[in-house]
């Protein structure tokens, strides 16, 4: 038989062999490498008790503030913690983070995933490795500076197309628009969408491009047209990679302080137009009554500061989970 | 439903490096032909362009005539993707699709044509299974992932789905050098039934299967490496596996080759 | 059997032009239509041309080509208007803050403080802003940096156990905090032990936002040394530590590095935390232990915020994101550089 077999080495997992255990368990004796050892271990402890104290003092900050609430911590709509009786609630916050990152979201991952498959299956070689480059370095600018942008730049070309959708779409009571300025969530979500298309698109080439050939080719070889190469075998492939890509997106969006904080002009209320300037996120919230708070009201922001560091959490938590299901089902492809 | 391919005077590149260069031969209706040669030698590329998958690959292109019974597949107006739907291939290594089911996975050639019934697929899927000798084997878990199969049921896998379609020509790309013996040998006896609908191209490393298998045998060689691979001759197998009439053919036959 | 009348390989196909001609019909007749309706807004024309393209392109392909290409035909023309979409705002955010940026950028911008200067008033600089943004993100990488290669180390030289799956677990967590829960942090530290803003908080926030940054991307390193340099170290007896000092990490320093910068171009750019634990200051304060300091990003922030519409502020806040944006972009231009020279060495 011939051995053309192509056999897959695989990465050089640090896994430790026999030998070296036993060396590293006689070696641990020596006072230099007892040092090294505490050391690097006492690093990742130190990095536990961070976390540790992260948990503990912003639980205890928030229970001091909570436990002085004359409303409902969780349903009211009110943000007054200056007054005798102070009262605040995180529905306002809530629902605005949500509602942006969604909007967000929708317009981001199609995009993402668009441009993601732009560069790795339809734009021309010389064309995808410096496009994919520059959106990497995209990725770097900070949020401040898409702040800036947004409120300057983006604000005042959203007129034409708020105008519009309230037109054909206002009867829908979502895109229905009094004519204030668009400083509303729409336009947070937009610009949401450009902050963290960059990384989304990123991570979703990576997968698209390990997409395996034979795979690709094997949609090919049966009469499949590019796009449907694409869904047979690319998109399939390149599913949980594009969900936890989106994920680090969703993070991102849900906790992005300056760039919602300098475009949205905020109110503390709820309302069902995106196009309407009004409602406010968790962090937006944070940076902008931080100014005037008292050291009770820092608390009470802190205790939002600590759902969204909970919702943060699960999110994060969601996307590994999905990751780590798909990854039963398509794994075994080698 | 087999059709003949008739190729004259193909030359193909790989940007600007010529991997084979003016080959002409007639390939059989419901026949086995073989390729044979040494690595590099092109036999795979040149199988590449009889479904115009070699254009596939970057810097790909190809010169020359392939004729499928009266049309060209190198023709204006041809449309490549036509073009592999009649003419299916089977690759080196088994490689269904890994987010599919064993059923999802012969039937994904026909769901790009859209509208079938239910039964209808699963009536063909079941027809293309036991056509690929695998029926038996899977038709319990049709709803499990063909990459839990092994490697040479993987491979039937893939020849089913590849059939499913109906092609009229089915070229294999060294099906069996990534299979155990007993998976090898399953596969050349299917080879064996599939010929009396289709006509087949195999290449192969393995001169005792081509021997098996093959009704006419190809050798290709090059001259020195770097150089363009060459259709040496084609002939009846036995003959050429017996009674070459090239001198370089006997010596890669009887392993003389330097 | 003879096919010689109804070929099966040739489908219909539109000529190569054809895509150019319909875009080319869809925007005339945007055009077309956008006048006669009397629509102002050109983001509307272009809307409708992109609306008319497609349909176009679907119907023609549809009827000439088959379905099937029609679709292929579409799925192409989004993923181009997807690509086309998506380069405008990031066009033009980098077009505008190096435009706008470079108009009051000077010397003099660098190197003088907005100390005598209000908000909204033209002059001043950033060298405040500058001399708070290096001496913060320095201290924050001083804590940073050893900490998460030492954990990276631990993690990958020695880690087994429910200790280092506890470490990776919460690492992995860490990496999801957000900013300003980061900043919320230390601030209640600074209540608690009734602190005013200093610099060097603001550090603190920023190394916990870089240190699993860092972990990550040197574990990443780390895994890339093959085995067998470090049992061929082992086998000559040398000392565990002194095979990961002398042998293990001289062989990923180039990827740890560019870890690191790129941990600090991230942190470099962070607003949040430093609005929390900075406060901000138009003076020159050195000092990052006492007293409230100011950092570029913040500054703009500040120019933005509190100038009212003030050009001369917009003017600053132009120039110190393309300051920022240059710092930036270098470090990452610089990381990448590193990363490519040092990639031999690393095996793959």
């Amino acid at each position: 038989m011939d051995t053309t077999q192509i056999t897959d080495t695989p990465p050089p997992a640090a896994q430790p062999t026999a030998t070296e255990q036993k060396r590293a368990a006689r070696g641990a004796t020596r006072p230099g490498d007892r040092i090294f050892l505490g050391l690097s271990r006492g690093s990742g402890i130190f990095l536990l008790v961070i976390m540790a104290a992260i948990a503990v003092f912003l639980t205890y900050r928030a229970s001091l503030a909570i436990s002085k609430d004359h409303g409902n911590f969780l349903t009211t709509f009110e943000w007054n913690t200056g007054l005798q009786e102070p009262v605040f609630g995180i529905a306002v916050l809530a629902f605005g983070t949500i509602v942006s990152s969604i909007v967000a979201m929708a317009i981001a991952v199609p995009v993402a995933v668009a441009i993601a498959l732009f560069l790795t299956h339809y734009a021309p070689r010389k064309l995808s490795g410096p496009i994919a480059y520059v959106i990497d370095l995209l990725a770097a600018v900070p949020s401040i500076v898409y702040g800036l942008w947004g409120a300057l730049i983006l604000v005042p070309h959203m007129n034409g197309l708020f105008g519009w959708l309230d037109d054909y779409l206002g009867w829908t009571g979502i895109f229905s628009w009094q004519g204030g300025a668009p400083r509303s969530m729409l336009t947070v979500g937009i610009l949401l969408a450009i902050m963290i298309l960059p990384i989304i698109t990123n991570v979703s080439r990576e997968v698209f491009r390990q997409t395996p050939r034979m795979n690709e080719e094997a949609a090919l070889a049966l009469g499949a047209t590019r796009w449907e190469v694409i869904r047979m075998a690319v998109i399939p492939f390149g599913r949980s990679g594009v969900i936890s890509a989106s994920m680090l997106g969703l993070g991102r969006a849900l906790g992005e302080t300056m760039a919602v904080a300098t475009v949205l002009s905020p109110t503390f209320d709820i309302q069902a137009s995106l196009l309407d300037p009004g409602g406010g996120t968790f962090a937006q919230n944070i940076a902008s009554k931080f100014g005037e708070a008292t050291e009770f009201g820092r608390d009470a922001l802190i205790a939002s500061g600590l759902v969204l560091f909970v919702i943060t959490l699960l999110v994060n938590g969601a996307a590994r989970a999905i990751i780590a299901r798909r990854a039963e089902y398509s794994g075994a492809n080698a | 439903m087999a059709k003949r391919i008739d190729v004259s005077g193909l030359t193909a590149y790989y940007g600007s490096h010529k991997a084979i260069e003016d080959i002409s031969m007639t390939v059989e209706p419901r026949s086995v032909t073989a390729f044979i040669g040494p690595s590099g030698c092109g036999k795979s590329t040149f199988l590449r362009t009889l479904n115009r998958m070699h254009e596939v690959t970057p810097g790909g292109r190809v010169e020359g005539k392939v004729m499928l019974d009266d049309e060209d597949l190198y023709g204006t107006g041809i449309d490549p993707v036509s073009v592999r739907r009649e003419v299916g291939m089977v690759f080196q290594r088994p490689n269904p699709f890994p987010t599919m089911s064993i059923f999802d996975n012969v039937a994904a050639g026909l769901r790009l044509n859209g509208s079938y019934k239910k039964s209808e697929l699963a009536e063909v899927v079941e027809k293309s299974l036991k056509g690929a000798n695998l029926w038996n084997e899977v038709k319990d878990r049709l709803n499990k992932p063909g990459s839990g199969l092994s490697g040479g049921q993987q491979q039937r896998l893939c020849i089913a789905r590849a059939i499913a379609v109906e092609p009229k020509v089915l070229l294999m790309d060294e099906p069996c050098s990534a299979l155990d013996p007993i998976s090898t040998l399953a596969i050349e006896d299917l080879i064996g039934e599939l010929k009396e609908r289709f006509t087949i191209v195999i290449v192969t490393h393995n001169m005792q299967q081509a021997a098996r298998v093959s009704d006419r045998t190809a050798f290709f060689n090059l001259a020195a490496v770097g150089q363009p691979g060459k259709l040496i001759e084609i002939d009846e197998t036995e003959r050429i596996f017996s009674n070459p009439s090239v001198q370089a053919t006997e010596d890669y036959i009887s392993g003389r080759f330097g | 059997m003879s096919t010689a009348t109804v070929s099966t390989l040739k489908g219909a196909r539109l000529p190569k032009w054809s895509p150019y001609a319909i875009a080319g019909g869809s925007v005339g007749l945007a055009i077309a239509i956008g006048l006669a309706a009397g629509l102002d807004s050109r983001v509307q024309w272009g809307l409708i041309a992109a609306i008319l393209f497609i349909v176009g392109t679907y119907g023609i392909a549809a009827r000439v080509e088959g379905k099937r290409q029609a679709k292929d035909r579409i799925a192409t023309s989004l993923v181009w208007v997807a690509f086309l979409l998506a380069v405008i705002p990031l066009v033009s955010l980098v077009w505008v803050t190096v435009v706008r940026g470079i108009k009051v950028l000077d010397l003099y911008f660098l190197t003088h403080s907005m100390g005598v200067v209000a908000d909204t008033e033209p002059g001043g600089g950033i060298y405040h802003a500058i001399i708070g943004s290096l001496e913060q993100v320095g201290l924050a990488t001083l804590i940073a940096a050893p900490v998460g290669v030492l954990t990276a180390i631990y993690l990958v030289e020695y880690g087994r156990g429910k200790l280092s799956k506890a470490i990776t677990f919460f690492v992995d967590v860490m990496t999801g905090i957000p900013s300003i829960v980061a900043g919320l942090f230390i601030l209640s530290l600074m209540l608690q032990f009734e602190m005013q803003p200093f610099g060097f908080a603001g550090s603190l926030a920023l190394a916990i936002l870089m240190m699993p940054v860092v972990v990550r991307s040197t574990e990443e390193m780390l895994k890339l040394v093959p085995n067998e340099l470090r049992e061929a170290s082992l086998a000559l007896g040398v000392p565990k530590w002194r095979t990961i000092l002398k042998v293990v990490l001289p062989t990923s320093i180039g990827g740890i590095t560019t870890g690191i910068m790129l941990a600090v171009a991230r942190i470099a750019g962070e607003t949040a935390p430093v609005l929390l634990l900075v406060f901000g200051n138009p003076f020159i304060n050195t000092n990052p232990f006492e007293g409230a300091q100011s950092s570029l990003p913040l500054y703009i922030y500040q120019q933005y915020a509190n100038s009212a519409g003030s050009g001369a502020a917009y003017d600053r806040a132009w120039a110190a994101s393309l300051t920022l944006i240059a710092f930036v972009m270098i470090l990452n231009l610089v990381a990448r550089g590193i990363a490519r020279w040092k990639a031999p060495k690393t095996g793959r």
